[in-house]
């Protein structure tokens, strides 16, 4: 879980070009309103795909996605390991 | 056939207004790049200015489609007007679907009684062209708001009741986090810093402003404007663009017909050269057409299911639209071109297609197609195609 975490923020680190250090953000944050742009929110998707190893379906491919910390972390546990939902 | 099936008073209102209106005026509209001020009358009074605010709050009632269906029509009489009407139903259409606060319902309330025009600043000088970016900022005091915003284009600005204007949520905002705010005239200073002398969409009057801002708190949209412009601004702005391209391209049809209807007169028995392309126009008129038609139902799809909405097919093909109609446009007037040659070269005839002409040149510019197919490019990178 917490390994998770650390994961996206790393991606978010590289991608989201956010202007807020992204160790600090809450897990609920809205990441749009820090400013995440949806141009930038199309590299952190890309980037979560390399790093879990994972294809988002069109079903996913929603701004609402990629809206927080939380919100990702449960689409990739659902994308990683199905069973577990 | 691309009627059918659609309600037709609101279109057979649009049609007196085009005759009687806004085709007599349109050649010394753009010859002297003036503000259209008697279509802007003949709107307020038809009610076209409250068209899509609902019969109980004092509008008419109008679907999207029936919008569509008008600017198609006005558009083929003079598309400066038209433009005028799309970019105030732009602004009208965010407040029906987005205003659900008191505040906004009240302000919807005075638009519908008292007709007035609504203008958009949504670009910034600082941004160039970046519309989901602000530099300037919604400063709070209070119940109060102040604003102070370069904006390098505010169509009719000089005209409007009324300014829609994005800025960044607080000082503190990250650029993308966006508002929508109403600023009214009576509390906003408009400053001039440009001319508008352009080589189309003359009547629109455009040029560069200095907006100094100031209102109720509560005039503040309380949607975040990046999804108030992927639920709404952005596909009913293409929507309402791509409906007066076609009343143009429409236009471009109709003066070729009849130039080539008159050759064929002269020549009994044979085809005219011109007479071919005459099939290829009407080609590129139904393709328009039903690139709006299909649009039109995608919108109306969203509505009623808002995952559809919210996914990336739906946001591209409300951006192909646009490239594609403005494209499209461009070409069926160079085959207009073709089929009136100098008649349609020529200024002062009644085959005369330069003015569409260099109207339709805008409609490709006015959020730039390259901006668009960049963004395009970007979304279809993780679509996945299936």
């Amino acid at each position: 879980m917490a390994e998770m975490e650390d994961e996206i923020r790393k991606v978010l680190a590289d991608q989201a070009r956010l202007p807020v250090d992204v160790g600090s953000i809450d897990v609920d944050a809205d990441l749009y309103t820090l400013g995440l742009t949806s141009h930038a929110s199309v590299n952190v998707m890309l980037g979560l795909e390399d790093a879990f190893d994972v294809e988002f379906p069109d079903a996913l491919l929603r701004k609402d996605t990629f809206r927080s910390i939380a919100v990702i972390a449960e689409a990739l546990r659902n994308l990683v390991d199905p069973a577990s939902v | 056939m691309t009627t059918a099936g659609r309600d037709t008073g609101l279109r057979d209102a649009a049609r007196e207004l085009g005759e009687g209106v806004l085709g007599p005026n349109a050649d010394d509209v753009d010859a002297t790049g003036r503000f259209p001020k008697e279509s802007v009358d003949a709107f307020r009074q038809v009610g076209l200015l409250r068209a899509l605010i609902s019969v109980e709050e004092g509008g008419l009632g109008a679907t999207l489609d029936e919008l569509s269906d008008v600017l198609i029509e006005l558009g083929r009489w003079c598309a400066s007007s038209a433009m005028i009407l799309a970019l105030h139903s732009i602004q009208v259409a965010c407040l029906v679907r987005h205003g659900e606060t008191q505040a906004l319902a009240a302000f919807r309330g005075r638009v519908a009684a008292q007709n007035l025009l609504l203008a958009s600043a949504a670009a910034e000088a600082e941004v160039r062209g970046d519309v989901r970016s602000s530099v300037c900022a919604v400063r709070a005091d209070g119940d109060s708001f102040s604003l102070h915003k370069l904006v390098p284009v505010i169509s009719y600005g000089s005209y409007a009741d009324a300014v829609f204007a994005t800025a960044r949520r607080t000082p503190d905002s990250a650029p993308s986090d966006q508002v929508l705010v109403i600023c009214e005239k009576d509390e906003f200073a408009l400053t001039q810093t440009s001319d508008w002398d352009a080589l189309g969409f003359r009547g629109t009057c455009s040029p560069g402003f200095v907006l100094d801002a100031r209102g109720p708190l509560d005039h503040v949209f309380p949607t975040s404007f990046g999804d108030l412009s992927s639920q709404t601004m952005l596909p009913v702005t293409h929507i309402l663009w791509a409906s007066l391209w076609l009343g143009m391209a429409k236009e471009a049809d109709a003066r070729s017909r009849r130039f080539a209807q008159q050759a064929a007169r002269r020549s009994p028995g044979s085809l005219p050269p011109s007479a071919l392309r005459l099939s290829e126009m009407a080609l590129g008129v139904q393709q328009l057409d039903d690139l709006l038609l299909g649009a039109r139902a995608r919108f109306a799809t969203a509505d009623t299911d808002p995952d559809f909405g919210a996914s990336i097919a739906y946001a591209t093909s409300m951006n192909s639209l646009k490239v594609a109609a403005s494209d499209l446009l461009q070409e069926i007037v160079h085959k207009a071109f073709l089929i009136c040659g100098m008649a349609g070269y020529a200024n002062q005839s009644p085959f005369s297609l330069g003015r569409i002409l260099r109207d339709a040149v805008g409609a490709q510019l006015m959020i730039n197609n390259d901006r668009i197919n960049v963004n395009n490019a970007e979304l279809l990178l993780v679509q996945r195609g299936r």
